[in-house]
């Protein structure tokens, strides 16, 4: 690890609990700044109250321990919540607090592949279309940190394919640090640097993949890990 | 299970080879939708029945008008002046109550929806009120403010705040939850939030309210036009019993149906406009 990056997301001893339930326990983690990190985990795990808990969110939980986070985060959520009664460039420039701001969301809604759907309703939208906008939405504030849980698992997998490509070219550009949750090991090995496991509320396995972009799944070093974590997560390879 | 299943392909083959698998379509478990006017269908029966009943003789003039008697009478009394000045009074006093019914609702529901000190003040009050019939404050009101015009508008403007008060108050308190985490994470500030997400969030609710409102202030006040006054459709139908002429209330009661109705088609267009990306999909 270069020691002259800084680290973007800390975490010490965080835990998390509902109702006297834990779901995080004692979490302690470095994220340097622009690494992209998956957070892979059965359900229940506690992934998505980790992500949720760095964008703020749940704060009717007794929280222990403490985090860091950088100033500017967005969040990209598996529904894309778009406000039904804003048109797709009303809600992409929703808060936005930038002089350039409708201007800039053009480009970014062009960038993303909708460019001619600005001033439609998002009900008229397909599920990847949403999906765009709403990381369109996420981008155009131009994030330290950008959590996304589970961006693409309701997109069927065509489009997912075409998501995961179209986000690690935009994100190219800005390079913000990422964490990804999600349930798909194959999703986690071609996109990350780091792949992380939860389980039970702590964090069980950390792997660093530091094979260039594009990747292609068939790698052996990929393949390897790709069974190690599917067994780490209940799986065993060859079931199927 | 392998079993169960190879049985049913077989029944389900048997069942092609005789041709009446093609024809069976899914059971419609739902009404299919009317065209346009059918609805009327059962008003336009009623009429035929009653006007009929009428010319027969077996339907007395003094018990009920017909239909044909009560609209030429209705014409009758549009041109020789005696109808307008009640229709406009009471008008005047239906609309007055239902203009500040909607608004002291939809403030009270503001408040009380969107801060914790106005939903302690406010809700406990409203719910109160509600329990209360409108009938039952007449004679507390009598005394408030006299008999005339401003005891009719304030029953008419508290019988008319408490479905808006609830309704607009329901629709702001349940918010879509997620809609609610986007706005946090956008860093909305708190009128950003009310403007962009809480009110546009709220106005089906709102609707829903107005069409009650709408409908409710003039049934307040053929109530209200019974006590002392010389102006008005309840006045006019209440002078016409003393004199038994049907024909007279069935006019009264033909024009509340007309503004009841009219008044809905109106608050559902304009509904219509300003939730239009509601039936956006497929347009």
């Amino acid at each position: 690890m270069n020691a002259h990056v800084k680290n973007a997301v800390v975490l010490r001893d965080l835990s998390r609990s509902f109702k006297g339930k834990t779901v995080l326990d004692r979490i302690s983690l470095d994220i340097p700044a622009g690494q992209f990190v998956a957070l892979l985990g059965e359900s229940g795990s506690g992934k998505t109250t980790l992500l949720r808990a760095l964008a703020g969110l749940d704060d009717d939980a007794e929280t222990k321990g403490h985090y860091s986070t950088p100033e500017s985060v967005s969040v990209l959520f598996q529904d894309s919540r778009l406000l039904p009664w804003k048109t797709v460039i009303g809600n992409v420039t929703l808060g936005l607090r930038r002089a350039d701001g409708v201007a800039a969301a053009h480009d970014m809604l062009k960038d993303v592949g909708i460019g001619d759907k600005t001033d439609v309703w998002p009900s008229t939208l397909s599920g990847g279309q949403k999906q765009r906008a709403s990381l369109a939405r996420s981008l155009l504030r131009e994030p330290d940190l950008l959590l996304a849980d589970e961006p693409f698992g309701a997109l069927d997998a065509l489009t997912r394919l075409k998501m995961q490509a179209l986000l690690m070219r935009l994100v190219e550009r800005q390079r913000p640090t990422i964490i990804l949750v999600t349930h798909d090991v194959d999703e986690a090995l071609l996109l990350s640097d780091r792949v992380l496991v939860l389980k039970d509320g702590s964090i069980i396995e950390d792997h660093s993949i530091s094979l260039p972009h594009p990747r292609h799944e068939h790698h052996a070093e990929l393949f390897s890990l790709r069974s190690k974590l599917l067994r780490s997560l209940g799986v065993e390879a060859g079931n199927i | 299970m392998t079993d169960i299943s190879s049985g049913r392909m077989v029944r389900a083959r048997a069942d092609r080879m005789q041709g009446r698998a093609l024809d069976r379509r899914p059971t419609r478990l739902t009404p299919a939708k009317l065209p346009p006017g059918v609805r009327l269908l059962g008003p336009a029966i009623i009429l035929i029945v009653w006007e009929a009943s009428s010319r027969l003789g077996v339907l007395s003039p003094s018990t009920l008008a017909a239909p044909s008697t009560a609209v030429k009478t209705g014409y009758e009394m549009v041109v020789d002046g005696s109808l307008l000045p009640h229709l406009a009074a009471s008008a005047a006093r239906a609309y007055s109550g239902l203009v500040l019914g909607v608004v002291v609702g939809v403030v009270l529901a503001l408040l009380s929806g969107l801060t914790r000190t106005g939903e302690a003040l406010i809700d406990g009050l409203v719910q109160i009120k509600r329990a209360i019939p409108t009938l039952a404050l007449i004679p507390l009101v009598i005394i408030w403010l006299g008999i005339g015009e401003a005891m009719k508008v304030f029953l008419i403007f508290t019988a008319v705040l408490i479905p808006v008060y609830i309704n607009t108050h329901a629709a702001l308190r349940g918010i879509d939850i997620g809609h609610v985490e986007l706005a946090r994470t956008l860093g909305l500030t708190r009128a950003e939030f009310i403007r962009h997400v809480a009110l546009p969030g709220a106005l089906p609710g709102f609707f829903v309210s107005l069409r009650l409102a709408v409908a409710l202030c003039w049934t307040a006040l053929v109530v209200l036009e019974l006590v002392n006054t010389q102006t008005g459709i309840g006045y006019l139908m209440n002078r016409a019993r003393d004199w038994g002429q049907t024909d007279i209330i069935v006019v009264g009661i033909m024009i509340y149906a007309l503004l009841g109705l009219l008044s809905d088609a109106l608050v559902r267009l304009i509904e219509a406009r300003a939730l239009s990306y509601r039936r956006a999909l497929g347009s």
